[in-house]
């Protein structure tokens, strides 16, 4: 459903998400697909419980075939019969900086995909749909790693030790002071690896007793930190407002399980830009509920920060609210800044607390120097700290080619989640089969994308994810929308009753490569 | 070209076939074995249309003409 101007002036300006629903034949196809597929896999698995085909997999020794089973098969149906098909279409080795071009290690398999083998040739110049690279920072000028390669003279790559003994370095207290400026907070504090930044933090926020409402599809460690806590978890519908108010009202009305007593805490647990269906939270409703309903917001910006908002700062000034409304801001550099690790922003007094109370400060590893003035010198850009402009270009050039890209794949009649504004643009494939045969076809056009199935999706609507970056060029984009693979293989949509004359005109030199 | 754009369209409805089915992700010998049951299967069913769906057709035919249309010839011989 689109939405215009809702909720009377929360909203400055139009919030347009995009959901579509697919035809019912879409649905019933993708079904068949699967039940094909387990079908065949049935048989498989019974040749190789009958010895009728060797079995690649770990099996235990005849000897312990009587004790308790070591290696659940039934479980691993899924990867073994499915995933192992197609699996060429991850883990592909890159042997370059992975910017808007990568190079490809070629590999075969001669197995279907039990095992793989180099043939030692690199497919140069893939165009990159897949890397998080938004504003264009992963890249190997000399010039602009100049700094970096100073510092790492300096310091060398290693730190050795935890935030609190011995790794506290000058270059973090630069980097704080440069997050907290760049978000407009109080303080900030920075962690060596994004993943660790949420899992390791919630827990130290929140305990027993507390209450957390989290987004049903919040990142892994977002998830994984909620259960550290050993607080009480509750789950309302994707950014889904009267989900949240009803859990809201629940849990002030009647308190904690068994004993009634209010909670200690309500923390709500969001994301800015939801990496899987590229849509964006709807910050300002949140914010009046929580104000409303006193209970505190934890936004995690991985995939926002740097990518929305007129000069990067994220969600927050995407919708042009004030970050002192949300009480904890955590971001992480892997996205839009080339580097590794993740920060946590907000008030002096939480910042401190997290300092002494967090259990990635006492126990990791903190960021390693380079990465570090990594980070500064991309922020330093972003800013307009550095002099010029290229921050600000970087930041425009990619809200303009998101534009471009959604309208262009909108255009041609594919079905795209997510808001307009989001750089994530996943495109629905829906049938098992077409989930292989994307990933390839996209590949032999020199083009790499990242497609996702069951399980990190729902059953029937997997989809191939493109990540739009600043240095993407327009002849990029439209080699990419304008593959004869999209018209091929994604015939759904609104676009689903054109005529195939169109498409087989397309087809005029593929039939020689589909069949060599 | 009319041949060659005959033969693209052709392949073009095999390969989205393949997708549909999720034949495209099985080992060559699978597809043949599914390929072989799904021809079996198609040609029972166009088989049992083209004998019963007939037949079908013209009895009900003529039993909601019988309903609207009245009577017509009886089929019972008068005995002499």
């Amino acid at each position: 459903t689109k939405n215009g101007i809702s909720n009377g002036g929360l909203y400055k300006r139009p919030f347009n998400e995009h959901f579509e629903q697919a035809p019912m034949y879409v649905a019933v196809f993708t079904y068949l697909g699967f039940g094909v597929g387990t079908l065949f896999g049935y048989l498989r698995d019974f040749m190789r419980a009958w010895g009728l085909e060797k079995c690649h997999l770990a099996t235990e020794r005849e000897e312990q075939k009587d004790f308790v089973p070591l290696y659940q098969d039934f479980e691993n149906f899924y990867t073994r019969n499915l995933y192992m098909r197609i699996r060429d279409n991850w883990n592909r080795p890159i042997c370059s900086v992975p910017g808007p071009q990568f190079d490809l290690m070629e590999r075969v398999t001669d197995d279907f995909n039990w095992t793989f083998r180099f043939t030692g040739r690199c497919i140069k110049d893939v165009i990159n749909m897949g890397s998080y690279n938004y504003l264009g920072f992963a890249e190997t000028d000399a010039n602009a790693l100049k700094t970096v390669a100073d510092v790492l003279q300096r310091y060398g790559t290693g730190v050795c030790s935890t935030r609190q003994e011995m790794g506290n370095i000058d270059k973090h207290v630069e980097l704080e002071n440069l997050v907290a400026r760049f978000l407009d907070v109080e303080a900030a504090m920075v962690f060596g690896m994004g993943f660790a930044t949420n899992s390791m933090n919630i827990p130290a926020l929140v305990g027993k007793g507390c209450l957390i409402l989290s987004d049903e599809l919040n990142h892994t460690s977002l998830v994984l930190g909620a259960r550290l806590s050993g607080a009480t978890i509750r789950v309302f519908k994707h950014n889904n407002m009267q989900s949240l108010e009803k859990l809201l009202r629940d849990a002030i009305a009647h308190g904690q399980p068994r004993s009634h007593r209010a909670w200690k805490k309500i923390l709500i647990l969001v994301e800015g830009i939801y990496s899987m269906e590229g849509s964006i939270v709807r910050l300002p409703e949140i914010v009046t509920l929580k104000k409303k309903y006193k209970a505190y917001l934890y936004l995690d910006e991985a995939h926002s920060i740097g990518a929305v908002g007129p000069t990067g700062r994220g969600v927050v000034e995407y919708f042009g609210m004030d970050p002192d409304d949300v009480d904890v801001l955590m971001g992480t550099f892997t996205k839009s800044f080339g580097a590794a690790g993740g920060y946590i922003a907000g008030k002096k007094e939480l910042v401190d607390f997290l300092r002494t109370h967090s259990h990635s400060a006492t126990y990791a590893t903190s960021m390693c120097p380079p990465v570090a003035e990594q980070i500064i010198r991309a922020m330093k850009c972003v800013m307009g700290l550095d002099g010029t402009t290229q921050g600000l270009q970087r930041v425009c050039q990619l809200s303009e080619n998101t534009r471009y890209f959604r309208q262009r794949l909108h255009e041609m009649g594919f079905i795209v989640y997510g808001n307009d504004d989001s750089p994530v643009v996943p495109l629905l494939l829906y049938m098992p089969g077409k989930i292989g045969a994307f990933a390839r076809r996209m590949l032999d056009k020199n083009i790499g994308v990242v497609v996702v199935g069951f399980p990190a999706t729902p059953i029937g609507e997997s989809r191939a994810r493109f990540c739009v970056s600043a240095a993407h060029t327009r002849e990029m984009l439209d080699t990419v929308s304008g593959a004869d693979v999209l018209m091929k293989l994604t015939s759904d949509g609104k676009g689903a009753g054109r005529s195939y004359k169109s498409v087989a005109l397309n087809l005029s030199n593929s039939f020689c490569i589909c069949f060599s | 070209m009319d041949i060659k754009h005959a033969k693209d369209y052709l392949y073009w409805l095999y390969f989205q076939y393949l997708l549909i089915t999720c034949c495209y992700v099985l080992e060559p010998w699978e597809q043949s074995m599914f390929h072989t049951i799904f021809i079996t299967v198609f040609a029972m069913v166009v088989y049992t249309g083209y004998v019963f769906v007939p037949i079908h057709i013209h009895l009900a035919f003529e039993f909601f003409s019988q309903i609207f249309g009245g009577q017509h010839e009886s089929t019972v011989a008068i005995m002499n």
